[in-house]
């Protein structure tokens, strides 16, 4: 009779304990993945502080007046360059590169963005004359209120080319 | 009371040193050996084969004493360095001007660090060609692999860390790449960079892991490392040459056969840093500005094959494909089946074969890339010559394939020549990518200026950027 007992006991038992073992390890692997949680949701990038009129703000980048059609503005507070295209369009270019990032400068000479670090080459518009870069420099949306341009420089616009809807024009009177 | 006070010193010592200090008899000279720290990290004994220089070049050993210096001048640096981008340039400054010894304790850690990464990659170059990657040492194979890339990351990661132009653009090329990893590209850039852009957050976050994380990580993988080439019975030797007499190697003390080796390679590893800290500082170019990318923009030397390889091939495949390839490659080195029944272990590139088929692949490689290189900086252009297709499979994966039937057709060709074994085989084909990979390597480093154009290192334009 007690060694009767004694067996459902054994049988018994190692189901409970590997039961409360396997809620344990469980348990244990909880606390592993939600502390994992928190380091990333600590880690994860904060919003860039923005002073008023600096990059990721709206910059007013000046009187349409001011800017020749077939010229290239950089606004160095806004990191981005100012094009007026011929026809007197406006579109705002990222200065940075599509390739890596790198910052492409302005070669008034040839009319061109020259990137220093892999040799691309962008047009007036941003589009891709000559790779590595595999798509037109991003842009920031431009208005014209009563004929001051301002650029929103929150969030880039990313596009593979040129198209003409993304030239903004001011009003003609 | 002077007997009490002896026996008061006495208690103190004998609490620190366990033995005595001076032994008398043989019994206790003996006793202090197998007591003593050393002997905790090493063998009573070790095999005299073991000790030959030419075996092992002592690698391993440069690498422990490197980390070691890095640690030393690192936490020294800890004390002046300022991370804060407006700061950080001018603490620089300081070390280097107000600072006694400043510059040479900042000149040590950059030649360190950069020495490191030459050892620890020969070091696993040692061990792939004296077949020290089979049973028993496979997972140590892959200990070691994560060493290098820690060491790489600690390198990178502290890159940044003068805040000047060489810095800036640098590590702002390297997490450009990131963002063509299909798929998480774009959200690990921003992870890596702390925000949109390389800015206060990304130097704090590099700082962190370059002085907190990475170190804790190499010494856990180091100390798991070292202990795994005890348990594989120490360093690999090479099998007696006739294989009938299977006499076992005479073994000799550690103390002082193997520590005092150790110790000379490590005094004239240090008289050598130290001289060529003394001699040549360490690059410091003008403070970072994000307005304007320096002329050529190179990312750092031990990452130029990559770069260079970014010249030729889509961004996917020059960023993720081919580095993914090596790397599962490396990683699955050691499981490989190889055919072996001979021991040969602890032998130079495998056998008189294997040597001759290497230097066959070797200059193969150094007949082909150069050419190669050229070839598609002037003459092809696979995007134009292919129109009507997305960039990554007419830049991509057109000449990925090419490469790689180039490859299969090498490896056909050099095993039907030379009817060798697995091990010969595998091999020959990793030192064609070996040198393959340097020669890019040397190309972006030294055969790249203004505009990343090919040109020759001793051209003026590149002097004067």
């Amino acid at each position: 009779m007690s060694s009767n007992l004694k067996k459902i006991k054994d049988t018994a038992e190692p189901g409970r304990r590997s039961f409360l073992s396997k809620l344990w390890l469980g348990l244990g692997l909880v606390v592993f993945a939600e502390s994992i949680g928190v380091v990333f949701a600590f880690l994860r990038p904060r919003k860039p502080r923005t002073s008023e009129g600096g990059f990721g703000s709206i910059i007013t980048a000046g009187p349409v007046g001011d800017f020749e059609p077939n010229s290239v503005t950089a606004i160095v507070r806004g990191h981005f360059y100012l094009a007026c295209l011929e026809d007197g369009g406006f579109l705002a270019l990222s200065r940075k590169c599509t390739h890596l990032g790198c910052t492409v400068p302005w070669d008034s000479k040839n009319n061109q963005f020259t990137c220093p670090c892999h040799a691309s080459v962008f047009d007036i518009k941003g589009n891709v004359i000559s790779p590595p870069a595999p798509r037109a420099l991003d842009i920031y949306p431009v208005t014209i209120e009563n004929e001051i341009i301002k650029v929103d420089t929150r969030k880039p616009i990313r596009r593979s080319e040129f198209r003409p809807e993304q030239v903004m024009y001011a009003k003609r009177i | 009371m002077t007997y009490n006070l002896n026996g008061f010193f006495s208690r103190i010592r004998h609490s620190i040193i366990r033995g005595p200090v001076y032994p008398q008899t043989e019994q206790e000279c003996k006793r202090i050996i197998t007591d003593s720290l050393i002997l905790h990290f090493r063998p009573r004994t070790v095999p005299e084969p073991a000790l030959k220089f030419s075996l092992t070049w002592g690698l391993g050993g440069m690498a422990l004493v490197l980390v070691m210096l890095l640690a030393l001048t690192g936490i020294l640096l800890k004390f002046v360095y300022v991370p804060l981008p407006g700061k950080a340039y001018e603490s620089i400054l300081v070390l280097q001007n107000e600072v006694w010894f400043g510059q040479l304790i900042r000149n040590i850690h950059h030649w360190c660090a950069n020495l490191l990464v030459i050892v620890v990659f020969l070091h696993m170059l040692r061990v792939f060609f004296t077949g020290a990657f089979h049973s028993p040492r496979r997972f140590n194979w892959i200990i070691g692999l994560f060493l290098l890339f820690f060491v790489l990351i600690s390198n990178f990661t502290g890159y940044l860390l003068p805040w000047d132009q060489l810095a800036f653009w640098a590590i702002t090329i390297c997490t450009g790449m990131v963002e063509y990893i299909p798929g998480v590209g774009t959200w690990l850039q921003k992870m890596l960079r702390s925000g949109p852009e390389i800015g206060p957050a990304a130097l704090l976050m590099f700082y962190t892991f370059h002085t907190a994380i990475l170190p804790v990580c190499l010494l856990i993988c180091m100390a798991f490392h070292f202990w795994r080439v005890r348990k594989a019975g120490g360093v690999i030797i090479p099998a007696s040459l006739d294989d009938q007499s299977d006499t076992k190697p005479g073994y000799v003390p550690t103390i002082p056969n193997l520590v005092l080796r150790e110790l000379t390679v490590a005094l004239v590893l240090v008289a050598f840093i130290l001289v060529f800290s003394i001699l040549f500082d360490a690059p410091l170019e003008s403070p970072a500005n994000p307005g304007m990318s320096p002329n050529p923009a190179k990312a750092p030397w031990y990452f130029m094959g990559i770069q260079e390889l970014l010249m030729h091939f889509h961004p996917v495949f020059a960023v993720l494909i081919i580095p993914v390839l090596v790397t599962g490659t490396l990683i699955l080195l050691p499981y490989l089946t190889y055919q072996s029944n001979r021991r040969t272990g602890g032998v130079w590139f495998f056998s008189r074969k294997g040597r001759r088929m290497g230097i066959v692949a070797a200059i193969t490689a150094l007949v082909i890339t150069p050419p190669a290189i050229i070839t598609d900086e002037y003459f092809m252009n696979f995007t134009a010559s292919i129109p009507g297709l997305p960039t990554l499979i007419s830049n991509g994966f057109f000449p990925a394939a090419i490469i790689l039937a180039g490859i299969t057709g090498f490896h056909r060709l050099i095993k039907r020549k030379y009817n060798a074994s697995t091990n010969e085989t595998i091999q020959t084909l990793f030192i064609l990518l070996l040198v393959s990979f340097i020669i890019l390597t040397v190309t972006g480093i030294w055969f790249r200026g203004p505009g990343m154009a090919l040109t020759w290192p001793w051209n003026p334009e590149l002097s004067s950027s």
